[in-house]
Formats: C-alpha cells, sequence, structure tokens
C-alpha cells in the first residue's frame, strides 16, 4: 500500500509563487483559482489523491505554508 | 590616592577602565592614538574586548553592537576619523544607545594637520550625522578634568541613554600633568530593559533606528527631545573664574580658556576688572549663564581655536545684548596668552562696535595685519 | 475529523518555532523565506533560540527581525560583521549571526566582512546572493553578472565599463581566520537540505569556536528578474550556478568530525 499522507496550506502565509506545484513528485498541487487569499493570491491546495507525505513541497514553500501529515504505518485508515 | 604623571591621552583611558568599561574599539589617528594604544594592552589584562578595527567606520559599528548589549562602551579618534564615525554616531542616537566617544581634535578641515585645534565644535554640538539628536558633549581644559569628566560621561550615558562625547585636543591630549585617577569601579550587572543579550526566558527585544512610520519616527523624536529637555535643566556645567567683581569677561572652552585664563590673570595683576567664564558641557550649552550677564558686563572676548563656532551660541544666549569681540587661531596654531591679553586690552580701551560682527572685525584685523 | 490525529499520522513539516508568525514582505516565490526558515529549524534544532542574537542588515534582508523570534539589532547599511562583533566581542557565550545581501555584504560593506572574515571573529554570516539589490528595485550588484540586465546595466553588465562580479566564497577562501566558507544553494529541494546542513555547519563552527563561517546562499529575485518563480530557478540553475559555483570553499579540519 502506498504511503499516504496530506497537506494543510495555511493561507496567510501563501502567495501562490507556485513553486511547490511544480516540486510536487505526484503532480497533486495545484492553485486553486477559484479562490484568493486575503492578500490577494490563488493559494496551492491539494487537487488529487496521490499526496504521499514526501514533505517536499514544505522545503520549497518560502512561506513556510505548508504544513505535512502522513499517515503512520500499520494505522488503519480511519473512515472520514 | 597619590597623584602621578600621566599623559592626557592615557589618563583618559584609565579612568575609563576604572568607570568600568567592558569594551574598547578604535582605529590608530594622531593625535588620539596613545588612547587605543594603552587600551591594546590594558583591556586584555582585564579580560574586557579590545579590537583595533579596521577602520573607523568599523569601530563605530563595533561600538554600535556592542551598546546593543547594555555593557559600557567606547570608542575614541580625532577629527577626520570622527568625520567617518558619524553614521554609527547618527544610527546609535536613533537607536537611543549610551555611549561614549572621545574626539581628541586636530586641524582641518580634510586631512589638515596633527595639531590641536577646536574646529569639530559645530559638528559635535550641532550635530554632526543625519537627523535630529543631541549629543552631551563635555570640554577638559586639563588632564584631571580630562579624567573626572571620562567618568561623568559614562554615568550621564547610562542615565540618559545618550551619546557623550569628550571633547579634547591634540595638546590636552599630548600634555602630560599630575593627576589623581579615580578607584576602579565595579562592571556593571544590572542592565536595562532594553539590552540585547538573548532572549533567555523573556520576550524578544530588537534595536534598531528605524521607524518606517512617519508619526512612530515623530514620537521617537518627541522621546528624545524630552530626554534633552532633562538633560538641560540638570546637566549644565560651566566654570567661572574672577567674575564676582567682574566689568569684562573672557570666555572659550578646553584649551582656549585655559590660555585666556593665563591672559586674565595677567590682566588682573595689571587692574583691569576682567573674568572669564568656562563652558564644561558644551552641550547642554551654559545659556543662562550667559543670558545673566547681559546687564553685569561691558564688553566680552570669545576665545576660540576655530573661526567663532561657539561664538554664535554665546551671542545668542546673551541675545546679541552684550558688546562682544572675537579672537582665535586657525588650523592647528595655538594662540598665545599675550595675543589674548592683547584682545583683551583692545576690548577695555576702544569702544566695542556693536553695528558689526565680532567675526568679520577680527578676520579684518587678521587680513590687515597680512 | 474528532480523532486525535496524532495516532494516525506524523507531522513531516510544520513551521518552526523560532519563526514568528509573522507574514513576510518578501515578494511571492523569493528564496529570503526559505533562507529564513532553514535559519530558524536549526536553531530550534540547536535548542538555542535564547542563546542566539541576530545582526539583520539593509536591503530585503532588512525585516529577518521580524521573522525570526529572537534577540536582533539593526545595522546600518554594510555593517552588520561590525556591530556583530561588537555584540560577540561583549557576549562571547551568544551565538551572533549577520543575515546580510549582496550589495550590502559585497558593496557597501566588503571593508567590514573581510576584515570580520580576517580577525576569525567567531561569528556566522548568511549571506543570500541574488545578482542585484532587490530591495530598490532591481539595479546592478557586486554579484551581477557579465551582460545580466538590471534597472542600472539596462544592456547588460558590460565588464570594459561597468567591471566584473566579485566571487565572494572563493576570495574569502583565502583568508587564515576564515574557517568555513561554503556555496550553496536554495533553488530544489535537495539543494535545500544541503543549505540547511551547511547553516548548521556554520552555527557549529562558531560554537566550537572555531572562527569566522559564512554560508553564500544563491538564490532567486522574481521579479526583479522579471521571470517567474519557476523560470527564475531555471535561470539560477543554468546561469548563476556555472557562474558561483556550489561547493566547500573552506572548511576547518576540525569540522570534518561533525557528522550530522
Amino acid at each position: 500500500m502506498p504511503l499516504k499522507g496530506r497537506i494543510v496550506v495555511n493561507e496567510k502565509y501563501c502567495k501562490g509563487c507556485e513553486l511547490c506545484v511544480s516540486s510536487c513528485p505526484q503532480e497533486v498541487l495545484a492553485l486553486a483559482n477559484d479562490r484568493i487569499t486575503a492578500k490577494g493570491y490563488h493559494p496551492a491546495s491539494l487537487v488529487a489523491d496521490g499526496c504521499t507525505g514526501c514533505g517536499i513541497c514544505s522545503v520549497i514553500c518560502p512561506d513556510a505554508a505548508i504544513t505535512v501529515y502522513r499517515e503512520k504505518a500499520g494505522v488503519s485508515r480511519i473512515p472520514a | 590616592m597619590s597623584r602621578e604623571l600621566m599623559k592626557g591621552n592615557e589618563a583618559v583611558a584609565e579612568a575609563a577602565v576604572r568607570a568600568g568599561v567592558v569594551s574598547y574599539f578604535g582605529y590608530p589617528i594622531t593625535p588620539q592614538t596613545e588612547l587605543l594604544e594603552y587600551m591594546s594592552r590594558r583591556m586584555p589584562e582585564l579580560g574586557r574586548a579590545f579590537v583595533q578595527a579596521e577602520s573607523e567606520l568599523g569601530a563605530i559599528n563595533m561600538v554600535y553592537g556592542a551598546a546593543c548589549t547594555g555593557h559600557r562602551t567606547m570608542t575614541s579618534s580625532s577629527s577626520p576619523g570622527v568625520s567617518l564615525m558619524l553614521e554609527g554616531v547618527s544610527y546609535i542616537a536613533g537607536t537611543e544607545l549610551p555611549m561614549v566617544l572621545v574626539n581628541v581634535m586636530r586641524g582641518g578641515p580634510g586631512l589638515g594637520n596633527i595639531a590641536p585645534a577646536q574646529s569639530d565644535y559645530n559638528q559635535m554640538v550641532h550635530g554632526g550625522g543625519h537627523g535630529d539628536y543631541r549629543c552631551i558633549v563635555l570640554a577638559p581644559c586639563s588632564v584631571q578634568e580630562s579624567i573626572d569628566l571620562t567618568v561623568l560621561a559614562f554615568d550621564l550615558a547610562d542615565k540618559y541613554r545618550s551619546i557623550v562625547v569628550l571633547l579634547t585636543d591634540g595638546s590636552i591630549g599630548q600634555m602630560m600633568e599630575a593627576c589623581e585617577l579615580p578607584p576602579m569601579q565595579p562592571l556593571k550587572t544590572k542592565f536595562a530593559d532594553w539590552a540585547v543579550q538573548g532572549a533567555e526566558g523573556r520576550e524578544r527585544r530588537f534595536l534598531t533606528s528605524i521607524n518606517l512610520d512617519p508619526a512612530a519616527q515623530e514620537e521617537m523624536n518627541y522621546r528624545l527631545l524630552k530626554r534633552w529637555v532633562e538633560v538641560e535643566a540638570n546637566e549644565v556645567r560651566y566654570q567661572e573664574y574672577f567674575m564676582e567683581d567682574a566689568e569684562y569677561v573672557v570666555t572659550g572652552f578646553g584649551s582656549s580658556a585655559r590660555i585666556a585664563l593665563s591672559a586674565v590673570r595677567a590682566a588682573r595683576a595689571e587692574g583691569i576688572k576682567v573674568g572669564l567664564i568656562r563652558p564644561i558641557t558644551l552641550s547642554p550649552f551654559p545659556k543662562q549663564v550667559y543670558a545673566n550677564l547681559s546687564d553685569k558686563v561691558k564688553g566680552m572676548l570669545v576665545v576660540e581655536m576655530n573661526a567663532g563656532q561657539m561664538l554664535e551660541d554665546v551671542m545668542a544666549a546673551n541675545r546679541y545684548r552684550i558688546p562682544t569681540e572675537f579672537f582665535a587661531r586657525l588650523g592647528g596654531v595655538v594662540p598665545f596668552p599675550d595675543e589674548v591679553l592683547e584682545e583683551i586690552h583692545r576690548m577695555v580701551e576702544t569702544p566695542i562696535p556693536t553695528d558689526s560682527h565680532p567675526r568679520d572685525r577680527w578676520f579684518a584685523r587678521v587680513m590687515a595685519k597680512g | 475529523m474528532v480523532l486525535d490525529n496524532c495516532e494516525l499520522e506524523t507531522t513531516v513539516f510544520e513551521r518552526p518555532d523560532t519563526l514568528t508568525g509573522a507574514n513576510t514582505h518578501y515578494c511571492p516565490g523569493c528564496t529570503h523565506g526559505i533562507a529564513n526558515r532553514l535559519i530558524a529549524e536549526v536553531i530550534d534544532e540547536m535548542g538555542m533560540r535564547e542563546k542566539t542574537i541576530g545582526v539583520a542588515s539593509v536591503g530585503c534582508s532588512v525585516f529577518i527581525y521580524n521573522y525570526l523570534n529572537m534577540d536582533f539589532v539593526q545595522a546600518p547599511h554594510g555593517r552588520a560583521p561590525a556591530m556583530a562583533t561588537g555584540v560577540k566581542r561583549v557576549l562571547p557565550d551568544r551565538m551572533v549571526f549577520t543575515y546580510q545581501g549582496d550589495g550590502d555584504l559585497a558593496s557597501i560593506g566588503m571593508t567590514e566582512i573581510v576584515h570580520a572574515a580576517a580577525r576569525g571573529e567567531n561569528i556566522t554570516v548568511f549571506f543570500l546572493n541574488n545578482t542585484n539589490y532587490g530591495m530598490t528595485g532591481g539595479q546592478m550588484a557586486p554579484t551581477t553578472m557579465p551582460g545580466q540586465k538590471t534597472t542600472s546595466s539596462q544592456n547588460g553588465r558590460d565588464v570594459e565599463t561597468q567591471g566584473y562580479p566579485i566571487r565572494v566564497s572563493e576570495m574569502f577562501s583565502k583568508l587564515d581566520g576564515a574557517s568555513y566558507i561554503v556555496r550553496r544553494s536554495l533553488h530544489d529541494p535537495k539543494n535545500i537540505r544541503m543549505a540547511k546542513k551547511a547553516i548548521r555547519m556554520a552555527f557549529e563552527t562558531q560554537v566550537r569556536g572555531l572562527g569566522f563561517s559564512m554560508v553564500e546562499l544563491l538564490s532567486i529575485c522574481p521579479t526583479n528578474w522579471g521571470m517567474t518563480p519557476k523560470t527564475s530557478i531555471q535561470w539560477l540553475e543554468e546561469r548563476m550556478i556555472p557562474y558561483y559555483p556550489l561547493g566547500d570553499y573552506k572548511v576547518h579540519p576540525a569540522l570534518a568530525e561533525i557528522k550530522l
């Protein structure tokens, strides 16, 4: 079973620079063109399944806007 | 305490050590260098910081950093070096930090020479660096007074979060006189609530001179002014000589006051009722003393080793009411007491014009002599 | 989800404690933000936040004091190494660092930085090289490359009249007082991780009393370069790195034993 992860983008900090989008190995990030942040940017967001919680987006993010979580191995997924 | 024979610059250095200076940063320049040399030996001996900086610009910014820690710090230089330091002086003023700067003045402008002069009066008293700030400026006229005012300088710096300038010159810095040094003070252990020493168990602090919001900058400027009002109310210092029955007065600071005093003594011996006023704090300037003289004396002679920089302050202080004459030597030439005595005679014997500027009359005389 | 996530998930990344909650003034994509974060992460990992004093400089670096939660002082343009010297000499048990851009460090402040390095001043310097004056709108800097267009070299830097750029790390590697001089880049995750290690190593140099340490960080300036962040990164890789090769320029032998 592939690793599962998720990210939370803090829209207070995200400036929509897209560096996370172009760095994501799973290509599951995109700018949310349907909304803007208080500063007027389209924020980055997870747009597809497949995040592995690798953390690369948080490494490249210049604004420390992304928190990354990864499911612990062996823990069964609780349905939302 | 026993008296010892010390050179002015070294006496200032040892006085600073005894006043508890924790760091010294400087750059060699004549006629100040003995101070730096003394510190290079003395500070490490006591486990305190000494750095010979790459330039005066480096030195003043090292002082800036050291001052941010709340510990006592100082630098010293001479006229051209002080010019280079003025950037840092303005920043230190803008950050409201205490520090002591010793300026052992020499002839100028430019590279000038290494002889004693007083031509940095305006630079030290009326600004120098950019922005609206004041320094406390102390002007000793002997080695002993250099020592005493050095100790006072550190206390005033801490008390008012202010820059205090000890303004001496090549003659006071280089002369040797018998003097008494103060006892060694313990180093500071309590620090102000602004001192940056690492945010251990407290909220972080940061020290800066930046105020992007003009309203905040105005607040800061008000704060500086408020502090200055206190300084003016409490810290004016001057000395009077033979003033009880004086009909004429001579005034000057530092070396020129010392030379003028010899001339005043000689005039007194001739029976001329002349006294001397010597400002010790050039900033705050003892305005009231001059204002009070307005109805008491018939004339005043201002003696300086510059082209009348303090002259303007003296005249403004007495609201241009006292008929005034001016005498100066420039460029590192030190006046003789006889020259000053001659000027005292002129003041007493001929009516003092009030329709022209004393500097213009003095300069016309100089030019007429050829 | 009301369940306690801790039992199900590990946090791979979150903002380091030493970063304040402030939103930075950096433009979108500017890697200054990455440098700030890496410094914060390393200081957190070393547990040194309360014992560190930062010296901010002038330029885009100026507001770092708003972003790192620690004691800070603010230096005049170029004078941060002198100010850091003053702080460090009085408080030798504190970790003191400067954060300077290329205009501040390699132009107006070249004297102060060279002499701090030559003295072996026990401070750490983070040097952001983005080949232009960012804060004032992208003028030519001492690091602007031959032919590079800036607002004050509009036809491209002409070395005949405007001279050559300065390779700071190479130059400092020749100074006996310098103990740790490396150049890293902030353009991709791998290089960012290497930059973080270098930041740690530079601080370790200071903590061990080994003398002057500097990490040069190649950085992008999308706004003034007139590119998107993504194309800026390509430009950095293709143009800057060949001119400013990454690597260790000087490493004190005692540092070789440190394994990070």
